[in-house]
């Protein structure tokens, strides 16, 4: 189209858009780098290498790799009946789906603590079966799948909701049976949208502090989380080596936004709802 | 990647599904995902909310009451109060002020600019809050210019708007964006074109048609604001009385063994946070009736 301006207004929209994005992120977010490059490579691979952070980077991207997964199954299978199936009480847990979204993440910390804590309403059923959720790693576990559910339920149920009923009734009336059906012909439609709220989960969970700091017990090289190392080395005024840190969370943040970015696009090609 | 925010607007009634031996499962199929995901639902999500004011309510109402009206209680309210609204307003200027660049015109770089503005949703809270200190703390950037000049950024009130402003940045633009460019120009340029003043097209005819997404965005953007924890832990310094919001007194008490006060004040967090998903069910079925009125029109 051609660049007709009709309407009023460009110059300063895009102006003032650029100008408190620059101040607000762009030029903040430089300052990680800049103050990262102070250091030589020898002493930046030497502080993000340190077996306590190695074992916080296999935590956090461990835990938020099976986290996002569970959403992945557990997630389909809720959007799925809120979508397909009417039950009693549907609309008030479509509307309760986004909580973990909505509710401040340091009151899903504790709540979450109490509740697995070797004296709360799950702690006191699973402790004595051997399970300790609370103050180790597994609780990290449970924290994560509590704050990526939503990512799951609502990029999938879109789509499955834009889902043509028509296809599925072909396929029917060709002889497959319903589980033939949803393997081949409703499985290929949704798989991009799964995988992207899986990838939506796991970037959320990566960076995720406010929920997991209170359940995880923060051990050190067993229950300690990256943000959390970060946070650790602040206090000791270790300014270079929060920030070394922060940077290698700001690449791994970076390359999931873009793998995000490709999916989303890949999601709209299969639905057919390209811009 | 804006995942769990954008306005959801409903499809077919899941009767249909039901009636259709094409589209349907077996009951017994039927029953067990629904049980299973409504157990996974209940374990993961319903019982940590229950939790929330079953251990606030532990020790009485009147302990409960006594924990909310404390001089420190009340002070995160009012300061996390304060930080809204600084904050959602900037945004909302700033997500409407981008949305209309965006959606209303062309220009080279939009995907980039777009992808930009995104981007504070991929970074951690704890990078997000790391960055003001680097900017504006004792060794920052500005920052001795700031502490020269008798002013406080970080580790008081100005550094924590700063922070929350940076975590709740796409909000408002998330949702303007796909919403006005579905809208396209045709209608101010009409507006336009009948002798209407720039400002005139905006408020007459743009913020109507987008009405309910704004107030979306405003009230999600809201919600994190008040709710911010992990920026605004790193920015704050935890000054009690003074840079305590609302989340960081729940954890300062939580952290005493305090767990009723702490419960308090979080179940107060928790009425918040279902006050928001209110509001949202609502807008989204009022957005939802007014895009059947254009279709049947």
């Amino acid at each position: 189209m051609a660049t007709r301006r009709a309407l009023p207004g460009f110059g300063l929209s895009l102006g003032y858009t650029l100008t408190w994005l620059s101040l607000v992120v762009l030029i903040p977010l430089a300052a990680v780098f800049i103050k990262t490059s102070s250091l030589t490579l020898e002493q930046f691979w030497h502080v993000t290498t340190t077996p306590r952070v190695l074992a916080s980077y296999r935590l956090t991207f461990g835990a938020s790799l099976l986290a996002a997964g569970i959403n992945a199954v557990f997630g389909l299978l809720l959007a799925w009946s809120l979508v397909r199936y009417t039950f009693p009480g549907k609309k008030l847990v479509d509307s309760l789906v986004d909580l973990p979204f909505a509710l401040p993440t340091a009151v899903a910390g504790i709540s979450l603590t109490a509740l697995w804590a070797g004296n709360g309403w799950l702690g006191k059923i699973s402790e004595p079966l051997g399970i300790k959720v609370a103050f180790s790693p597994l609780g990290v576990l449970v924290a994560l799948v509590f704050i990526g559910l939503p990512f799951v339920v609502r990029t999938v149920q879109p789509v499955l909701e834009d889902l043509e009923i028509e296809i599925e009734e072909a396929s029917s009336s060709l002889g497959a049976d319903r589980w033939q059906t949803f393997r081949l012909v409703v499985f290929p439609t949704l798989y991009p949208a799964l995988l992207t709220g899986f990838a939506l989960a796991f970037a959320r969970a990566v960076g995720e502090y406010g929920s997991v700091i209170f359940i995880a017990g923060n051990i050190p090289m067993v229950s300690e989380i990256t943000p959390l190392m970060i946070i650790t080395k602040l206090e000791q005024y270790d300014y270079a080596g929060a920030t070394a840190i922060a940077s290698v969370m700001l690449i791994a943040s970076f390359i999931l936004l873009i793998a995000i970015n490709s999916l989303q696009a890949w999601t709209a090609k299969r639905t057919g709802k390209s811009k | 990647m804006a995942g769990a925010t954008s306005l959801h607007l409903g499809g077919i009634p899941a009767e249909r599904f039901e009636a259709n031996p094409a589209t349907r499962e077996p009951v017994w199929v039927k029953w067990a995902i629904i049980i299973t995901a409504l157990s996974f639902f209940a374990l993961f999500v319903l019982m940590p909310l229950i939790v929330v004011f079953a251990e606030g309510l532990r020790k009485g109402w009147d302990a409960y009451l006594a924990a909310l009206i404390e001089p420190d209680a009340l002070s995160s309210v009012r300061l996390t109060l304060l930080v809204a609204a600084v904050s959602v307003p900037l945004n909302i200027v700033f997500g409407v002020a981008a949305a209309w660049c965006i959606a209303k015109f062309d220009f080279p770089g939009k995907t980039f600019l777009i992808t930009l503005i995104d981007l504070p949703f991929s970074v951690s809270p704890v990078v997000a809050g790391l960055i003001y200190v680097l900017v504006f703390g004792r060794t920052g950037w500005i920052g001795p210019w700031f502490i020269e000049h008798d002013m406080k950024i970080v580790f008081a009130v100005p550094g924590i708007i700063l922070a929350t402003i940076f975590v709740t940045f796409p909000f408002v633009a998330r949702e303007l964006i796909p919403l006005m460019q579905a809208q396209g120009r045709d209608e101010e340029e009409a507006a336009t074109v009948l002798g209407a003043s720039g400002w005139q097209t905006f408020w007459k005819v743009t913020v109507p048609n987008i009405k309910w997404g704004l107030i979306y965005g405003v009230i999600l953007c809201n919600a994190r604001a008040m709710g911010e924890f992990g920026a605004v832990s790193v920015v704050s310094g935890h000054i009690r009385g003074e840079t305590n919001t609302m989340p960081l007194h729940v954890e300062i008490a939580y952290n005493e063994y305090n767990f009723a006060a702490a419960f308090a004040v979080a179940s107060l967090l928790a009425i918040l946070a279902l006050l928001t998903l209110v509001v949202k069910t609502f807008v989204e079925w009022r957005a939802g009736l007014a895009a059947r009125e254009v279709v049947e029109e």
